[in-house]
């Protein structure tokens, strides 16, 4: 049985797989009305996220399957003081394949650990978020044709944004990538993540000003900076506002910019950015449906 | 300074001087019922100074624990007597319950029932990683 915890967990060429099924799924949506017929996702939400789990019940409504969950810990046995793991047995007895969200790192290996059923990471605290890491490619792909040769700028909380950290690895397999990242000091990428870019011989450069590097970006990615990853509410108030995209930046970019986000934004974007044709971000959560759509009957099909 | 030789039983030799406590609370030799000697700051000719422990019944280590703490630690177990099999420790790949995941955020925080599992990830630095959360944490030389 497979599961779907880290992006790293897929190939590049499965990746192609799911980005090439998407697409058919988006630009032919009737053909696969009827494909999940009878199956039932679980979306198991101990932390609230409507965006993800919303997109997950569309992507499962989409293909004719049933869905059942819960959007918060509040209202699951979780409140009771049932462990992850029973919760995890007891609801892999009620469908085929579960999505969760969890505020606790590596939540989605110890329920993989004890469920019947494929489990999809939605995100675990601010470790990895793989189907935004999905989306986001699915997007890049679309929007450039091709993942290699490009400049990727990732903007904001470069520390705790789990989707970036998905991105950079992911993005890190493909030839020729190069990476600007724009934080203030306190927010920027771990450790880790910088020690092996290093080992892969990944080029990458680390700035504090955005304005500097725009030109030379093919993708900037933004991010919020986000209260719930601090401990401590003035740090987040000192730097919440650091970076915000206006329509003044944005003359500063070249005409093939893309710019993403994934989304909720607070006010990193103005929203006077929205109507510029290189702001991609809504286009984003279009493709967040159909790639979750794909990946949702490739992991069906192993289990069929 | 004269220590009684052990009939049937197990001495740690080539520990690191000075670290002879740890090694014994970590393997929980004070509940032990048989004699347990510590003799610290033997002289040696590769550590210059070492210490060492003798136990005197043929029990079992924690091998694993032993590795992490101090893979330079030799084994030897004693049988009629005499060394029968002397143990060289490494760096254990993997580590089941022994050291825990100090990351405040990882699930191992509160599902206390889950195995802590770290993975030795870069064995020259000693660096290992939880196998739930992947924050690193490294033993000391």
């Amino acid at each position: 049985m497979r599961n779907l915890i880290d992006i790293a967990d897929l190939s590049p060429a499965e990746i192609d797989d799911l980005i090439r099924l998407a697409g058919d799924m988006r630009a032919h949506p009737a053909d696969y009305r009827e494909s999940q017929r009878g199956r039932i996702l679980a979306t198991l939400f101990f932390e609230p996220s409507t965006r993800t789990r919303l997109s997950f019940e569309s992507a499962m409504l989409s293909m004719g399957g049933g869905v059942l969950g819960f959007a918060s810990a509040d209202s699951s046995s979780t409140a009771k003081g049932e462990s992850l793991q029973d919760t995890i047995r007891t609801v892999s007895c009620y469908c085929d394949l579960i999505a969760m969200r969890h505020p606790k790192e590596g939540a989605p290996i110890a329920a993989s650990l004890k469920s019947e059923v494929p489990i999809i990471n939605a995100g675990d605290g601010g470790h990895n978020h793989p189907t935004q890491t999905l989306t986001d490619l699915m997007t890049i792909h679309r929007e450039k044709g091709t993942f290699s040769g490009l400049t990727v700028g990732l903007c904001g909380d470069l520390k705790f944004g789990r989707t970036v950290h998905s991105l950079v690895t992911a993005m890190s397999r493909y030839p020729g990538v190069r990476f600007v990242m724009i934080s203030p000091q306190e927010l920027r990428l771990p450790g880790y993540l910088i020690q092996q870019l290093a080992v892969q011989g990944i080029p990458y450069a680390e700035v504090e000003r955005m304005e500097d590097v725009l030109p030379e970006l093919d993708i900037l990615y933004m991010t919020r900076v986000q209260r719930e990853r601090f401990f401590n509410e003035a740090d987040y108030v000192r730097l919440k506002d650091t970076y915000i995209l206006t329509p003044e930046k944005m003359q500063l970019a070249g005409p093939n910019l893309r710019v993403m986000h994934p989304l909720p934004r607070v006010n990193e974007i103005s929203p006077k950015v929205d109507a510029d044709p290189r702001a991609v971000y809504f286009e984003q959560v279009r493709n967040g449906r159909y790639i979750r759509m794909a990946l949702i009957t490739r992991l069906l099909e192993e289990v069929q | 300074m004269n220590i009684d030789s052990i009939h049937r039983g197990i001495v740690l030799d080539h520990i690191q001087a000075g670290r002879s406590m740890e090694i014994y609370q970590a393997l929980n030799l004070g509940d032990l019922p048989c004699s347990v000697a510590i003799i610290r700051n033997v002289k040696s000719q590769a550590m210059g100074k070492k210490d060492i422990i003798k136990i005197d019944d043929d029990i079992d280590i924690d091998l694993d624990v032993l590795g992490y703490l101090d893979p330079g630690i030799t084994v030897n177990i004693i049988v009629d007597g005499v060394i029968a099999e002397k143990k060289h420790l490494a760096l254990p790949e993997r580590l089941v319950n022994v050291v825990k995941c100090r990351n405040p955020r990882c699930i191992t925080t509160v599902e206390t029932q889950l195995d802590q599992v770290f993975r030795l990830v870069h064995p020259e630095e000693r660096v290992y990683r939880c196998a739930y959360c992947d924050a690193e944490q490294r033993q000391r030389k």
